[in-house]
């Protein structure tokens, strides 16, 4: 069944006919007889009522937990109506990379919008359209500081462990170096970072706040990077930034992360946005796409793809990223959410998600055997000790449909937002304090 | 139109979420940035219209004909996008106890079984974002197997002139040194210098097929052999899978790993430039180096597991899960009749096009095509000044999206056109009608071409001005009109 | 087209006007600066850094291309010239007044042609 083909039978006869061939066999005649296969040993097509249960039977082996303590990587925050709404317009679900500009100033002018929104967040210059997640866009950041005289990539190891598996997949590729930085009391080590770090360096990459959830002292490691010429990396949870000093206050030239907390439900791990800024003097340096102001033949304002000869399209093997599409959907879908929470809005999710996880970690720390393992600040994520095996308090707290904190070395990582009431967290540290006894 | 920020008023705001419910804790003052960022306010119902307003301005797949070669735009079912938003689904988080998100990882294995199937794979991973992704990914497989081999002299990957600038790009982000084989005058790949090319320095072969002529290479197997022999691998850039998916694979073809483009062929719509998804499949020899962690069967259900050797992680996660699932849901709908069929008439919609153009437009390389066709304009520029550029934006007052233009470069003044499957023999007609029409204002008046488009929210644009001197963001204090 | 005398040409189209002390400056011809468009960025490289005859020692981006300039000399890079950095126009209004690089201690250099030469050079090529 030809199911989203219109033609039908008699009219596909006429147009083979119009075509001059028999029959569709002798369009495909470049083909070689011997790699035309009879047809695919899989299922013949179903109906859409059919798909739909088949579909739904299938989410429902998935447990969608009532509340959730777990981040690293992947935030559950609250998504408005107005969000959901919008990014689900046909139009901007369904069109291509805006080529063509004087059909496209929709999406254009969206994504000029996220760009600003990314520079007035990270304080920085300039921002890219968006790339694939955050990891990537770390892999691409620390990308754009190597040259030939400065190789060698270092990266804190309080990083989230599947960004600085990304950093090095891509280093790998390029056969350049990663050497990691070692952590002290849970966040980069800075005399380590001044000792290890030399002329070959190409840039410090850190994470604020850092995969444990403490606020890393970012203006100093910063001092350290430039002090022997290295660019600063940043890669921020962008709620985060609502609030705490900003990228650009911390000394970096280029800052990074992931804006999936911006509207974007967690769905397993994607799709999210990767979000790229940069101090003006990188500007060419930044990968994918990058939307612009000019203006068209009449003189009105309209919204362009450019600075294109750094992409791959046009220099082919001397570009340095081969990336062409951007997260588009996605970051319309930040710019949405951005907007309908407005500035108090934001700083407000940020206040919660800060004051909601001092609560719980108060709670819990005050456990036997749930102590913090940290001294420093921290956001909205903290890790504590665990008296037992972690799986254990993961396995309890599952089963009064709680998704606990996740599992890491010497405890366990909680993350706390604005989607976790008190009685969540007083329920929490009810079931740890059981699991205490 | 205003920008959010031009439509921003003091102090308007909203309440989204409830009163905080615990006692409120500041960050130390010392730790906080100076100012907060100028986001736009603005009232919800103000919201609403702006963004029905960008949509307008916005051409998409429901707008009109989208005939943008290499890029298959498709019809996007609409059951996808409703399976995509299920919350059992988007609610699960990437890190949980696999035991608590069985559904997920089914959806993984199912669509890797299926896709497998379709290319002649053995194995796949879903974790690039995009077809670009993809092709990193691949090649890595490609660098890692070598590497593995402790086989250090294979420097350079071989890529015809007629691929995807992606190609070369990927090529060389993966550390290769690219070489560059070129057509032969059937627009297949010239097979003396693919001979000349391959040697015991070459890490493998890139090859889109189809092509971006609209051209299945009938030296296919030759070409793999080649390269084979000279101790290469092969990788096909699946991006013009439309045209062969249940008629020939890949992996019959001599193929070791190939990525495809979910968003083009398995109709899982483009967002404007993305989520996409880049799913890799490779032969079991590379399996052992796919990215981490794969999705495997076990005697409960499913599990995850790392590949011995893997080349690591080229993004956070599994990839781009709800595209991966809306795949899924097409694959399920159409099933096997259903996607031979789509590839038929996506060739069929293709040749019928190329037919009802070829006696008033040069067809770059006639005879039948695959799911697209070039056109080049070469001669029509010479004669009446009127380029690709002019067909393609005059293409704009008729409400149709032009076709990719000015590729691929082999080409001069091309416009590469490819309908899909999607499209209906009236829609095509009146494609057909309106590019005859242009052709004869080219004769009768070609100034009017030049103009175009008049009825376009805006005009052709000032693009060297915008890269001179760039504009990359809202300038809050200076004066903008 | 303009082809100023004093001025010598390299056949990849870029001029070498001889600045004394064994320096000199390099741009663009009128004729290359005609072929490439409208020129949006030059990439220039950086003091300090090496000339080699025959090689890439910067570029010039188009909306839509992106062309090598080959260094006609061999020496070191003494001076970029940043206004035309800031003003890539230039190149395309005041191609022999926008110098590009300022190259010292020649130490080699390619084959160079007289103003004549390289006007018949240039009408053999177009």
């Amino acid at each position: 069944m030809a199911y989203y083909v219109p033609s039908t039978e008699a009219e596909q006869k006429e147009m083979l006919a119009r075509v001059g061939v028999s029959s569709f066999d002798d369009l495909f005649a470049a083909i070689p007889d011997s790699l035309r296969i009879k047809g695919l040993d899989m299922p013949e097509g179903l109906s859409e009522f059919e798909v739909r249960g088949k579909i739904e039977g299938i989410a429902r082996k998935n447990v969608a937990f009532k509340s959730i303590f777990r981040g690293a990587g992947a935030y559950n925050h609250y998504i408005p109506a107005l969000v959901k709404q919008i990014v689900s317009k046909e139009e901007f679900v369904t069109a291509y990379t805006p080529y063509q500009a004087e059909i496209s100033q929709g999406v254009l002018q969206s994504i000029f919008e996220f760009q600003t929104m990314m520079c007035e967040l990270t304080g920085l210059d300039v921002s890219n359209a968006s790339v694939y997640d955050g990891a990537a866009a770390a892999a691409e950041s620390v990308g754009m500081c190597r040259d030939r005289k400065r190789s060698v990539v270092f990266v804190s190891e309080s990083v989230n462990p599947a960004v600085l598996d990304t950093i090095k997949t891509y280093c790998y590729a390029a056969n350049a170096e990663v050497s990691v930085v070692p952590l002290k009391n849970g966040v980069t080590d800075a005399d380590a970072a001044a000792s290890v770090m030399d002329e070959s360096a190409a840039c410090l990459y850190v994470q604020q706040p850092n995969f444990y959830g403490l606020i890393e002292d970012a203006g100093k490691l910063g001092e350290i990077a430039h002090s022997c010429g290295a660019r600063f990396v940043m890669g921020v949870n962008p709620v985060a930034s609502a609030i705490l000093k900003t990228p650009a206050e911390c000394g970096a030239d280029i800052a990074c992360g992931d804006a999936q907390p911006f509207g974007m439900p967690m769905a397993f791990g994607g799709p999210y946005l990767g979000f790229m800024t940069a101090s003006g003097e990188m500007a060419r340096k930044l990968p994918g796409r990058i939307v612009g102001q000019t203006k068209d033949i009449d003189g009105k304002r309209a919204f362009v793809l450019t600075l294109q000869a750094r992409e791959q399209h046009i220099r082919r093997e001397k570009a340095s990223s081969n990336i062409c599409s951007n997260q588009a959907l996605c970051a319309l879908t930040a710019s949405v959410y951005l907007t309908v929470l407005g500035p108090d809005g934001l700083r407000g999710a940020a206040e919660r998600c800060a004051s909601k996880a001092r609560y719980a970690a108060r709670r819990i720390s005050a456990i036997k055997g749930f102590e913090l393992l940290y001294p420093g600040e921290f956001f909205h994520e903290f890790v504590t000790a665990c008296p037992c095996d972690a799986s254990v308090v993961e396995k309890r707290l599952a089963g009064r449909d709680i998704l606990g904190g996740l599992p890491v070395s010497g405890g366990i990582l909680w993350c706390v937002t604005e989607m976790n009431t008190k009685e969540q967290i007083d329920e929490l540290a009810g079931i740890l304090e059981e699991v205490s006894r | 139109m205003k920008l959010s920020f031009e439509k921003s008023r003091d102090g308007r705001s909203f309440p989204i979420l409830p009163p905080l419910d615990v006692p409120r804790e500041d960050l130390p003052e010392g730790l906080l940035r100076k100012s907060p960022p100028r986001l736009p306010q603005m009232a919800q119902p103000d919201i609403s219209r702006h963004y029905t307003e960008l949509a307008k301005r916005t051409h998409g797949v429901n707008d009109g004909f989208y005939p943008l070669g290499s890029c298959t735009m498709k019809y996007n079912p609409k059951l996808n996008d409703e399976m995509a938003a299920l919350p059992g689904f988007t609610g699960i988080h990437p890190l949980q106890p696999p035991e608590t998100a069985q559904g997920c990882l089914e959806v993984l294995f199912a669509a890797e079984r299926l896709l497998c199937l379709i290319t002649g794979m053995d194995a796949m991973t879903f974790q690039p974002a995009a077809g670009a992704h993809g092709e990193f990914t691949g090649v890595l497989l490609i660098k890692a197997w070598h590497d593995a081999r402790g086989d250090k002299k294979r420097a350079k990957i071989i890529v015809p002139d007629s691929a995807h600038g992606t190609n070369p790009a990927t090529a060389s982000m993966t550390g290769y040194q690219v070489v560059n084989v070129p057509s032969d005058s059937e627009g297949g790949v010239d097979m003396a210098a693919l001979r000349e090319a391959v040697g015991d320095d070459t890490a493998g072969l890139m090859l889109t097929n189809p092509n971006t002529l609209g051209i299945f290479d009938k030296n296919i197997l030759e070409i793999t052999r080649v390269v084979h022999e000279a101790g290469g691998l092969n990788y096909y850039d699946g991006a013009n899978l439309n045209a062969v998916m249940g008629i020939a694979r890949p992996g019959d073809m001599g193929f070791d790993v190939v990525h495809l483009n979910l968003h083009k062929t398995f109709s899982t719509p483009h967002g404007g430039g993305g989520p996409g998804s880049g799913a890799v499949g490779c032969k079991a020899r590379l399996e052992p180096f796919l990215p981490k962690p794969r999705v495997v069967r076990c005697k409960d259900g499913f599990a995850f597991s790392d590949p011995e050797r893997s080349v690591g992680s080229v993004k956070a996660f599994y990839g781009n899960f709800l595209v991966t699932l809306r795949a899924l849901v097409y694959m399920l709908t159409l099933g096997a009749d259903g996607l031979r069929d789509a590839a038929q008439n996506a060739v069929l919609n293709a040749n019928y096009m190329m037919k009802g153009l070829s006696d008033v437009y040069d067809v770059a390389y006639p005879g039948i095509c695959m799911h697209e066709f070039v056109l080049t304009l070469e001669k029509l520029k010479k004669e009446r000044g009127v380029s690709a550029m002019d067909v393609a934006k005059s293409m704009l007052d008729y409400g149709m999206h032009p076709p990719t233009m000015y590729f691929p470069l082999i080409v001069k003044e091309a416009l590469m056109i490819e309908p899909t499957e999607t499209e209906s023999r009236e829609t095509l007609d009146q494609a057909i009608a309106v590019l005859r029409e242009i052709r004869a204002r080219a004769d009768s008046d070609p100034g009017s071409l030049h103009d175009a488009p008049l009825n376009t929210p805006v005009r052709r644009l000032d693009e060297v001005g915008a890269a001179r001197h760039p504009v990359l963001k809202y300038n809050f204090d200076g004066v903008s009109d | 087209m303009d082809f100023p005398s004093g001025l010598s040409y390299s056949k990849t189209h870029e001029w070498i006007q001889d600045i004394g002390g064994g320096a000199a400056r390099i741009g663009i011809t009128d004729y290359a600066q005609n072929e490439l468009g409208d020129i949006v960025f030059v990439n220039l490289p950086e003091t300090g850094d090496e000339a080699s005859k025959g090689e890439r020692i910067a570029d010039v981006e188009s909306v839509k291309a992106v062309s090598d300039i080959i260094s006609p000399l061999s020496g070191v890079v003494k001076a970029v010239n940043k206004d035309v950095a800031d003003n890539p126009e230039s190149m395309n209004a005041d191609p022999y007044g926008a110098w590009l690089i300022e190259i010292s201690d020649i130490s080699d250099h390619e084959e160079l042609l007289s103003a004549e030469d390289y006007r018949a050079f240039c009408e053999e090529e177009g």
